[in-house]
């Protein structure tokens, strides 16, 4: 057998090192048990289950993972779990109001703002999100603003016409 | 009430709501019991020999269950044949852990795997490993001298190599009026789909394995993982109904997959491996070519001698080769030719097909060289090419199958408003910024491949389709539904597509801009087939008024069929499966092209892209401001997804004229750009208008469908179009892709 106390590394994964979370995740909480080391990311989609949030690149620089967080988009990758303990967040599970789809995931469909559909996620959380933060106003300043958010397949065009269309719709 | 047509309507994407609220599951999300998760470690050094894996602290880590290397591994075949996918290109494959040889830096070497991701990936930075290294040789410029002719295999069949000269190339080049010779580089590209590729693997127990993969090719990877582990082809089954996208990436097993499916066989578990980003240019890419053209013409613009040379990299154990320089003399039908295509072998991972691999590299070297002819010739760009359209394919001496290039020309000018460009270079500002226009002519392949499709439809009267096929972000699902529902006269909502899976019939890979015309040919061909079977089992109902009516004599809509003379003489399909005892109406089909046919016939899409662009004079920066692109590719199932085709095509051309190219240091063998942050693909901010045409063309010989896919030509004609542009905008010619602030300035 392998001597599990012998290294630098022995407590890796023993669960004395684990910190409970609470995380309150589309209005339901999440009571995980967790390494300190396990990104928010990792907790979401492995241990909540809610594998909507995406992982493009494990490195903040394609921002599929973008979830709403206390009413801010965040990259879920570079935020570690016990970080925001007892925040509330908002994952593309929980943009829909039940069955019925939030205008801009309608938006996207009539658009046909996706194609492979990986970064669509994090597209309408950050597209949320962005909204709300109220420096984007022109189709430019939307483009300048959700360039975090990588499209491999090329939906760039469509993407900015569903965000644009929900936008005015939204200011009417 | 008549059910209107689905082909050639903008239907939504079937899968949207699925993909919009994050429902859609891709291979790396399937929630499996007692799952284990696998982490790679790669080799440091390009070439070699392993001497020692040092696994002692690794192994120490409580979590870590198993780590797997060439001296850990499951008994592998000796022959090469077993390792071969229906993507191999003639030569050695490469295969994972099978000694202690080094071929290329990022060679996956050891899979550790644990109970926690976290703790595999920990694990695989404690792996101490020691090599003897050898030299190795990974740049393309330093060896064009060793260049050589490719291997022939399966492969050149559907990526035929140059044909032969024609006339006397370097007397009517010498002969020629006006002369333009370029010499064209592109460096390596890596397809970097934002999903990383993940397989899944549910350990069924007696050698039986479900395995969730990205891939193009759900039966390709059945295959293969059948042939290198030693099970029957039914205990293995591949599911992919999502991928996260793929660009080619996908068409041949990658080697997640091997490492994967070799654990949970030996730890009798289910496993997930999962690429990091940086493993992810660790196996296929785009190859660096280096190309030459030397074109000749007239004085009045006829292109009379043409000479397009390619040198391209690939692999010490495989020839990975791509149709560069095939197409110069497909579109502009000079009688002196000379086409040549070599290899040099290098210690690299085998290049792999990437979005209109070959030609858009090709295209580039073309379509400037005719640019530059028509400003030496003091002729318009597209009036150059008008001059010099081809009516046939003289390179083959065959005609076209259709061909409505000329109309993609007019339309897309028209359109972009070409004729009020003003023909000098560097005539035209906004502020600090010089403004140019370029347009760039494109083409692909039509490629006719057997596939086979099932159909069938209940007693609630819904029709069933079923192909192995994948969807890869094309649109599959949504276009195969809309060619179902019009074959056999039925409500799209009572169509249902099944694909995905390799327990269904067997398709080929998805790819090379052919999806839609084969598999959509064996839809149509199930539904045909499953038509003949409704019809019988009508004529044999009591009282049928069909008793003496042939299959010609009616027609199948709405749901039902009836007298082609009198509409009100009619029986639904409902009836006719109720009075089948309730029973399901089967047919399955395995469609096979007519080859003979084909053969008479150069069959190609083609485009014409019109580019406008900003280059700041101080910083050299361009942007793509505008652009259309005017497209001729048969019959468009769903103008919806085909446009969204294009744009991704443009955008990608964007990418590969302006963005993205993967470094290597060449002192190390190392690609050293292996992020999304230093591998720059365009973001948001870099799209401006982007416009497509469709032009209407109608072809009869291709395929029963007659549409010729649009995966790849938005590509082909975007990324010289926008050279060209810079030019104008500029005045210089940059050959090299690409196309950096620096070499503007």
């Amino acid at each position: 057998m392998h001597d599990k106390n012998s290294s630098n590394t022995a407590n890796f994964s023993s669960n004395s090192n684990a910190t409970k979370v609470q995380l309150h995740i589309n209005k339901t909480t999440l009571h995980l048990h967790v390494m300190p080391w396990v990104s928010l990311l990792d907790a979401i989609r492995d241990h909540g289950k809610l594998t909507g949030t995406k992982k493009g690149c494990d490195h903040g620089q394609c921002g599929a993972c973008t979830v709403i967080c206390d009413g801010k988009r965040i990259l879920s990758c570079l935020t570690l779990a016990v970080m925001k303990d007892g925040s509330e967040i908002t994952t593309i599970e929980g943009i829909a109001n039940g069955e019925v789809l939030h205008p801009l995931q309608t938006a996207f469909i009539e658009h046909d703002a996706f194609q492979c559909g990986y970064c669509t996620p994090g597209q309408i959380c950050s597209a949320i999100a962005m909204l709300e933060e109220g420096k984007a106003d022109t189709r430019d300043e939307v483009k300048e603003q959700m360039s975090g958010n990588l499209c491999r397949c090329g939906a760039n065009t469509n993407i900015i016409d569903a965000i644009m269309e929900f936008k005015d719709k939204r200011n009417e | 009430m008549k059910i209107s047509k689905q082909i050639g309507k903008s239907v939504n994407r079937l899968e949207g709501h699925l993909k919009v609220t994050g429902a859609a599951k891709y291979a790396g999300e399937y929630d499996v019991p007692g799952l284990l998760q696998g982490y790679i470690v790669n080799s440091t050094i390009t070439k070699g020999k392993i001497l020692e894996i040092d696994e002692s602290a690794a192994h120490a880590l409580s979590g870590v269950v198993a780590i797997f290397s060439h001296n850990n591994r499951t008994k592998l075949p000796w022959f090469d044949i077993m390792y071969a996918d229906m993507d191999a290109p003639p030569g050695t494959p490469f295969k994972p852990f099978y000694n202690d040889q080094i071929l290329y830096n990022g060679q996956p070497i050891a899979l550790v795997v644990a109970e926690t991701f976290e703790t595999a990936r920990y694990a695989a930075t404690l792996i101490k490993v020691t090599y003897d290294e050898e030299p190795f040789e990974t740049e393309l410029a330093a060896h064009l001298d060793d260049a050589r002719d490719p291997k022939k295999g399966i492969a050149t069949f559907i990526k035929p190599l140059p044909p032969s000269a024609n006339g006397d190339f370097e007397k009517a080049y010498n002969d020629a009026d006006v002369q333009y010779a370029g010499e064209f580089i592109h460096g390596t590209e890596h397809h970097n789909p934002l999903e990383l590729f993940t397989t899944t693997t549910v350990y069924e127990g007696d050698g039986k394995l479900t395995v969730y993969d990205k891939t193009q090719g759900t039966s390709n990877c059945q295959i293969y993982i059948a042939n290198v582990f030693g099970l029957h082809y039914k205990d293995v089954r591949i599911l992919s109904p999502f991928v996260g996208g793929a660009f080619g990436s996908g068409l041949r097993p990658q080697y997640q997959l091997f490492l994967c499916v070799m654990a949970s066989l030996e730890l009798k578990r289910n496993v997930r491996v999962t690429m990091d980003r940086a493993q992810m240019f660790t196996f296929g890419h785009r190859p660096q070519t280096i190309q030459k053209t030397r074109f000749g013409a007239t004085a009045d613009g006829t292109v009379t001698a043409i000479n397009h040379t390619a040198i391209a990299e690939t692999s010490q154990h495989e020839d990975y080769t791509e149709v560069v320089v095939n197409w110069a003399n497909m579109l502009y039908p000079a009688k002196n030719t000379l086409l040549d295509y070599k290899l040099v072998p290098l210690d690299v991972f085998s290049p792999m097909d990437m979005r209109a691999p070959g030609g858009s590299t090709g295209l580039h070297a073309i379509e400037a060289t005719m640019d530059a002819l028509s400003y030496i010739l003091k002729v318009d760009p597209m009036e150059l090419r008008l001059l010099n359209y081809a009516e046939r394919d003289v390179s083959a001496n065959k005609p076209f199958s259709s061909k409505e290039l000329k109309q993609c020309y007019l339309q897309g000018a028209e359109k972009f408003g070409w004729a009020n460009r003003k023909s000098e270079p560097r005539t035209t500002r906004r502020g600090n910024r010089l403004v140019g226009t370029g347009m760039s002519s494109g083409i692909w392949d039509v490629i006719a491949l057997p596939a086979k499709a099932k159909a069938s439809i209940n007693k609630k009267g819904k029709l069933k389709v079923k192909s192995a096929v994948t969807d890869i972000g094309t649109g599959t699902l949504t276009v195969m539904t809309q060619i179902a529902a019009d074959s056999l006269g039925i409500h799209i909502d009572d169509v249902t597509f099944e694909y995905g899976d390799s327990n269904m019939p067997l398709s080929p890979i998805q790819g090379g801009s052919y999806t839609t015309g084969v598999v959509g040919s064996a839809v149509k061909a199930a539904c045909e087939s499953l038509k003949k079977k409704i019809f019988k089992k009508a004529k044999k109902m009591n009282n049928s008024t069909f008793n003496s009516v042939a299959l010609e004599d009616v027609v199948f809509e709405d749901g039902s069929m009836h007298l082609k003379q009198d509409k009100s003489n009619f029986v639904t399909f409902k009836e006719i499966i109720a009075d089948n005892d309730g029973k399901k109406i089967k047919a399955s089909k395995n469609n096979i092209p007519n080859v003979l046919k084909l053969k008479q016939y150069t069959r190609a899409a083609h485009s014409a892209a019109f580019v406008e662009v900003e280059v700041d004079e101080q910083l050299g920066i361009v942007n793509v401001t505008r652009a259309v692109t005017a497209v001729a590719a048969g019959k468009i199932i769903n103008p919806k997804t085909a446009r969204s085709q294009i744009l991704g095509g443009m955008i990608w051309g964007i990418s590969k004229a302006l963005r993205e190219e993967t470094l290597m240091d060449h002192n190390l063998g190392k690609y050293m750009n292996t992020d999304l942050g230093e591998y720059h693909i365009p973001v948001h901010a870099d799209i401006h208008e982007l416009d497509v045409i469709f032009v209407d063309e109608k072809d009869d010989i291709i395929n029963e469908l007659g549409s010729k896919g649009v995966g790849e030509i938005g590509l082909a004609s975007m990324a010289p179009a926008i050279a060209n542009a810079i030019y104008h905008a500029t005045g210089k010619r940059v050959n090299k892709f690409p196309i950096h602030f620096d070499q503007l300035l």
